[in-house]
């Protein structure tokens, strides 16, 4: 009766801190929808608390976090270490918008599992979440 | 350990329910079971359908209600349903973006379904989502459609209380008596009623919703349409939420003092519908099982090739598995 293979990943595509661009989220988020992924989109200007609870409400396998603004450092290590505090360590986590290189190595200490650039096509991210989310069992 | 699963959530543990309305919304047999342990503890929550045209304000409306009620201390669970691609299967979830200033509120559980092409408004696991929600302790659990079109009636069947949202544009009068989708409505709300044309609207739908219907006529066995307030509202800037969540709260209690008899109507409207989910996807999943494979086969095949007539090819698979039911 289980058919836990064929069901959607579910990714949550938040925008955390305060720049209030989101044109890329939403592509993104549209993109993602075409790859066959179910996609729940949260809005803008979210803090770290947002995103983790709406996370752990959705029950998601990713959380994708968009982020222009330049406080990435500190706001994704917040939210990856409030997902761990609510047991929710096996979510992946993954990043874009503006990110210096020299910040990836930290965030990925973090918790963050990829770090995507400008550039990065919709193919590649849909590929890596299919490879790298982990099906858990009940 | 779906037991623990369950009496986690019982007990309020969040995460614990999120995990098992995915158990619940995937079908599993983990979820299958975790709902028989929790079946007995649901009916009693309040549940509110919000239905309507996309764009109407349905999501917003659902916030603000759920902002009301929290004013008074009260525990709201939302589901809220949005369409899976036809194409991919994927699907974009944006209630929640409406919602987000309840995020962190413990008091307030939103879920996001797909509805994973299920028709009618809802996706096949609402019914059954409502209700590990309701086991949770839940007293007002909102399930928001699909933005609707004319005729997604569904809700309707499933839900203790039915609102229909409409904007100030919805159309004129005849489009206010058409059937379908305002006649399963018990409240009527025209949203948005900070933009001009909203007196209008609800007037207008006063007058052919209420004026018109004909509950005060002998009926006879005829079944007969509901006679839905039509209240006006702004979700938006909160002008008549209050009255909203107000009118919600005494349908609700007038079915609780009406005794047995209009709390059954609803609760056996849900119960035909969910069982009727559950027997379509019995039927399909035992046909799909490899041991009926030859036969089933055999009897599409003949069907195909019009040596037997599609409806005793039907009886005839249905009682290849009535034996099993049996055996």
């Amino acid at each position: 009766m289980s058919d836990a293979t064929a069901r959607p990943i579910k990714v949550l595509i938040a925008k955390p801190g305060l720049d209030g661009h989101d044109r890329g989220a939403k592509v993104l988020a549209r993109g993602l929808r075409d790859e066959g992924f179910e996609v729940i989109y949260t809005g803008l200007r979210q803090t770290p608390e947002m995103v983790v609870s709406a996370a752990l409400q959705e029950d998601v396998d990713v959380v994708g976090l968009s982020i222009l603004s330049g406080a990435h450092m500190t706001l994704l290590p917040k939210i990856c270490a409030g997902l761990r505090e609510k047991g929710m360590d096996d979510v992946l986590v993954t990043a874009g918008g503006i990110i210096p290189d020299d910040d990836i190595a930290a965030l990925e200490r973090a918790g963050v599992s990829r770090v995507f650039g400008p550039g990065t096509t919709i193919r590649e991210v849909a590929d890596f979440i299919r490879t790298s989310v982990k099906r858990r069992e009940v | 350990m779906s037991a623990s699963l369950a009496e986690r959530a019982r007990d309020g543990d969040r995460r614990a329910l999120a995990r098992l309305l995915t158990e619940v919304e995937n079908r599993t047999a983990a979820g299958e079971a975790a709902l028989k342990a929790l079946y007995p503890l649901a009916g009693r929550a309040h549940l509110v359908g919000v239905t309507g045209a996309p764009g109407s304000g349905k999501s917003t409306l659902v916030a603000a209600l759920t902002g009301e009620a929290r004013k008074a201390g009260r525990t709201v669970a939302v589901i809220a349903i949005d369409p899976s691609s036809p194409i991919t299967g994927g699907a974009i979830l944006g209630d929640r973006v409406r919602m987000q200033i309840h995020a962190t509120d413990d008091d307030v559980f939103i879920r996001s379904m797909a509805s994973r092409g299920h028709s009618g408004g809802l996706a096949a696991s609402t019914v059954a989502a409502a209700a590990v929600m309701d086991a949770s302790g839940f007293g007002l659990i909102f399930i928001e459609t699909v933005g609707t079109g004319q005729s997604e009636v569904e809700v309707a069947a499933i839900a203790d209380t039915t609102v229909v949202v409409q904007s100030p544009e919805m159309g004129d009068e005849v489009q206010a008596i058409k059937a379908g989708l305002l006649e399963v409505a018990d409240i009527v709300v025209v949203n948005k009623s900070d933009r001009p044309g909203a007196d209008r609207a609800a007037a207008q739908l006063r007058a052919m919703l209420t004026v018109g219907a004909s509950a005060d006529r002998a009926a006879g066995d005829r079944p007969r349409p509901k006679r839905p307030d039509v209240m006006l509202c702004s979700a938006l800037t909160g002008k008549g939420v209050p009255e909203l969540l107000a009118a919600l709260d005494r349908r609700e209690a007038a079915r609780s003092s009406a005794g047995a008899g209009a709390r059954d109507a609803s609760a056996l409207k849900r119960a035909e519908a969910q069982i009727s989910g559950i027997l379509s996807q019995r039927v399909a999943a035992g046909l799909a099982d490899p041991a009926r494979a030859a036969a089933r086969d055999a009897t599409l095949a003949a069907v195909a090739a019009h040596e037997i007539d599609p409806f005793t090819a039907a009886d005839r698979l249905l009682a290849l598995l009535g034996r099993a039911a049996e055996g």
